[in-house]
């Protein structure tokens, strides 16, 4: 008896791996002909990524014989994984860089929605608006009491995203110019980390990216801008990145389908009821 | 005859199998040594081994890459955690070995092997919902909650266990005759714990706790999700030396765990590196809870 | 006299609150989970998957999926590995008088004591690097098992050995007086009589990489989707707690994912316990 049972598993464990690895992975330019299912993979930053789930479900209900993995990992990462072809779609967060366009020049870049950075603070707080030049000085703790703002005082803890990030590099391109963040900052590992930092801790600041604005935390207005869609189609918010997805070379097949779907109307919908901005 | 030829045939293979199977564990540490040793390299040849080491600023973005906040975060973490875990775990382990009838042993060691089972994702988030706020109520001015405070204590609760059992297993293993012989001189049970028990199973507690230390050193998810993450060397942000521990840190795992997979080139590399230490760092201290072990057993 | 007892009874009330406050800890932190985290649990939130976005809605069935193949793939791996190392140590390590064959012996002692300490996070780093980059397995199944695997092996080898230790060695004489040979004897005496001592080893490494975050984080990818073959990234239970805290607000969903991890924990160790408890009385 027990002999069997020790077979059975034996059997078992050699056996599954092989039944698991059907190669089904869709190989880039494999069109979704008939009813086979081609998988697409979709892989790098982790602002990109809840959006391009959102693409996967909408275009699985048009088209079921595609299906798009989305995996995080970061905005390099992306780039990387699309470059050495592991994804058939890389996700960045931030403009893709000059070396990374150097180290393969095959890669495509698709900007396939725009994001704001906003600057929120804890709620309770009563400063509604900061200059720019306010806002670089509190990142790179020059200035550490709300007092000196016009706030009542108290003090003034940041929150950033790690080095690295695609959202934390934006912010520095387009606000902090030469200025470090603050080594005192807390950092956490996400968007939604630093949402939750911010909502429970007094006197708390931060950048999150548009789609994570909620509630929870109060977005501040910066040269008397809120970060509003509207305020960055004028040019008065000026806090503004692109998303973008990367491929190898010229898309073809289920994957220029899948990016067609995302820049056409219904594709374009789903980024605005995030609140993100269309290209 | 023949099938006596296969039957050795198959015993002489399977001998070999099995040898290779046994020195697998040895071919995976090497070949992760020797990997990682491999792409740390050209960190540690651009920025220097020592530099590595003893610089305080990690800014990739800038070519700055000081690890020494990193290990003065890993550091004073589990220096708090073993401050607050290890009273409590070693005087379990005496309580359990010495003291509780057996009915309420069957419900003490149960709890603490579910508490050796429950996830560390899941101590973090109780860190982050339970412990963080909790910490945040300390007034001290730029205390968030994140910090060494937070994640000590979290880690207190993860290395209890380990702590806990190793110890009660060294206690257990002190010959009867020692406590028979103290008790038949007259000594109370307590004096019999304290002066010949625990003497006896002193190498063995010393190395559960050593162990508890490594443990506590590779413990990753929970840290990133409860000590701010913040690389800079802690200071005490009030008057009160203690208050070191309200201050935020990012743990040698958590530096590795946060920015792997953002990092390339020498960034990419100085990661490896920071995994050389931790992996350094924490066979010292297992081969030293080794050593003890066995010293105490001869 | 009397100050002697009146310090036994302080210290032994010293020790009777660690045991309670132990017991409390795990009572608080368990409770806690259970309290937030069972009225979120419907038979919808096994039944379907997490949403995509940041809503944290849905449930965790693609999630059970995963941590199911992960369990799968990586006890492929790592079960015959760690039971054959075991086997080697405990069966054939002893009766030889070659150095080179002690020698070999004691260095794999070495290794899986090296393996058992070394944090899970660079199992994570070495996977990343290997697997999923070098040699282009990407975020995916494949990748997150075979560094899980490096986290199990030591765990099935110290259980398998204990297991294997505890059949009487009268056995093995007698199998080998009637002309077996030792692999015919393994095969076919000790690992049957060792089967149960050797089960709660591999549940116990499947709770091990139902538990594992680190690893997982850095080199299964965290789709939410349902894996489709080895090289389809995933996310496991204990990742999803992970996004879930970290990148949205559904802390209820999270704590009800732990409550369903905390859950299985527990099932587990009272499954080991019980398997544990049989074997010690069919010896006794």
């Amino acid at each position: 008896m027990k002999k069997n049972i020790i077979r059975i598993i034996a059997l078992a464990v050699l056996i599954l791996p092989g039944a698991c690895g059907q190669p089904e992975t869709g190989e880039q330019g494999a069109g979704a002909t008939g009813s086979e299912t081609v998988e697409i993979s979709v892989v790098g930053s982790t602002t990109v990524q809840p959006l391009a789930e959102l693409f996967s479900e909408a275009y699985e209900a048009i088209n079921p014989s595609i299906l798009v993995t989305v995996s995080g990992g970061g905005s390099s990462v992306g780039v990387k994984s699309a470059a050495e072809q592991t994804a058939d779609i890389g996700m960045a967060s931030r403009e893709i860089k000059d070396s990374e366009i150097q180290d393969c020049p095959e890669i495509v870049v698709h900007t396939i929605a725009r994001d704001g950075i906003a600057i929120v603070t804890n709620p309770d707080l009563d400063v509604d608006g900061i200059t720019m030049e306010q806002a670089r000085g509190i990142f790179a703790g020059e200035i550490t009491d709300w007092s000196e703002v016009g706030g009542v005082a108290g003090m003034i803890t940041v929150a950033s995203r790690e080095e690295g990030s695609g959202t934390r590099s934006a912010f520095e391109d387009l606000v902090m110019s030469d200025a470090l963040v603050s080594e005192l900052a807390i950092l956490q590992p996400s968007n939604g980390a630093i949402r939750t930092t911010v909502a429970s801790t007094p006197g708390c600041i931060a950048f999150i990216s548009f789609g994570y604005l909620d509630n929870s935390t109060k977005p501040m207005a910066i040269d008397g801008a809120l970060p509003t869609a509207e305020n960055v189609s004028t040019g008065s918010y000026p806090v503004v990145r692109p998303l973008n997805m990367v491929t190898y070379g010229e898309p073809t097949g289920a994957v220029a389908e899948w990016l067609e779907f995302i820049l056409g109307e219904d594709g374009q919908a789903i980024v605005v009821a995030e609140g993100y901005l269309p290209f | 005859m023949t099938s006596g030829i296969r039957r050795t045939g198959i015993e002489k293979t399977m001998k070999v199998v099995l040898l290779i199977s046994a020195l697998a564990s040895v071919l995976i540490v090497v070949l992760i040594f020797l990997f990682t040793m491999k792409e740390a390299m050209p960190a540690f040849r651009e920025i220097g081994v020592w530099k590595l080491l003893s610089g305080t600023t990690w800014r990739p973005g800038n070519g700055e890459f000081g690890i020494l906040a990193m290990i003065a975060g890993s550091g004073l973490v589990t220096l708090g955690a073993v401050v607050i875990g290890v009273p409590l775990a070693l005087c379990t382990a005496v309580f359990l070995s010495e003291i509780a009838p057996e009915w309420i042993v069957r419900i003490v060691r149960p709890s603490i092997e579910l508490l050796a089972g429950i996830p560390s994702v899941v101590y973090g988030l109780f860190g982050m919902v339970v412990i963080v706020p909790l910490i945040r109520t300390i007034p001290a001015p730029g205390n968030a909650g994140y910090g060494l405070l937070s994640a000590s204590i979290v880690l207190a609760v993860m290395v209890l266990p380990t702590i806990a059992n190793i110890s009660e297993f060294a206690i257990r293993s002190v010959p009867r005759g020692y406590r028979e012989g103290s008790l038949a001189l007259g000594a109370t049970k307590w004096e019999t714990i304290s002066r010949v028990m625990i003497p006896a199973a002193r190498p063995g507690i010393i190395s559960a706790v050593v162990l508890g230390l490594g443990r506590a050193l590779g413990e990753t998810i929970a840290m990133i999700m409860v000590i701010g993450n913040s690389v800079v060397l802690p200071t005490a942000i009030t008057g009160n030396p203690l208050s070191i521990f309200l201050s935020r840190a990012r743990t040698l795992t958590g530096n590795i765990a946060v920015e792997i997979s953002y990092a390339t080139g020498v960034h990419e590399s100085a990661l490896f590196a920071t995994g050389v230490v931790l992996f350094v760092l924490i066979m010292l201290v297992n081969s030293s809870a080794r050593f003890l072990l066995n010293k105490g057993a001869h | 006299m009397n100050k002697r007892s009146r310090t036994q009874i302080a210290a032994f009330g010293m020790f009777w609150l660690a045991g309670i406050v132990a017991v409390l800890i795990m009572a608080f932190v368990v409770g806690y989970i259970m309290v937030k985290g069972l009225p979120g649990i419907t038979p919808e939130f096994f039944t379907t998957s997490p949403r995509g976005g940041l809503s944290g809605d849905g449930g965790i069935y693609s999630t059970i999926v995963t941590t199911f193949y992960m369990i799968v793939v990586t006890l492929a791996f790592a079960a015959p590995l760690g039971v054959g190392a075991a086997i080697y140590l405990s069966e054939y390590s002893g009766n030889t008088d070659k150095r080179i064959i002690r020698k070999l012996v004691s260095i794999a002692r070495f290794g899986v004591e090296t393996l058992s300490g070394v944090p899970s996070i660079i199992f994570g780093l070495f996977g990343y690097a290997l697997f999923v980059t070098a040699m282009h397995f990407g975020f995916s199944i494949l990748s997150a098992s075979l560094a899980g695997a490096c986290l199990i092996i030591p765990v099935i080898i110290r259980t398998t050995e204990e297991a294997l230790k505890s059949v009487p060695a009268g056995y093995r004489e007698g199998s080998l007086a009637l002309g077996a040979n030792r692999w015919e004897t393994t095969w076919k005496v000790v690992l049957p009589a060792a089967f149960r001592g050797i089960s709660t080893g591999i549940l116990l490494s499947a709770g091990r990489i139902v538990s594992e975050t680190a690893i997982f984080f850095v080199t299964l990818g965290g789709s939410y989707r349902v894996p489709h073959s080895l090289m389809s990234g995933g996310r496991s239970m204990a990742l999803h707690v992970y996004y879930l805290a970290m990148e949205t607000r559904a802390f209820d969903k999270a704590m009800s994912t732990a409550a369903v991890l905390v859950a299985l924990i527990v099932v587990m160790n009272l499954t080991i316990n019980v398997i544990t408890s049989k074997i010690a009385t069919k010896q006794g």
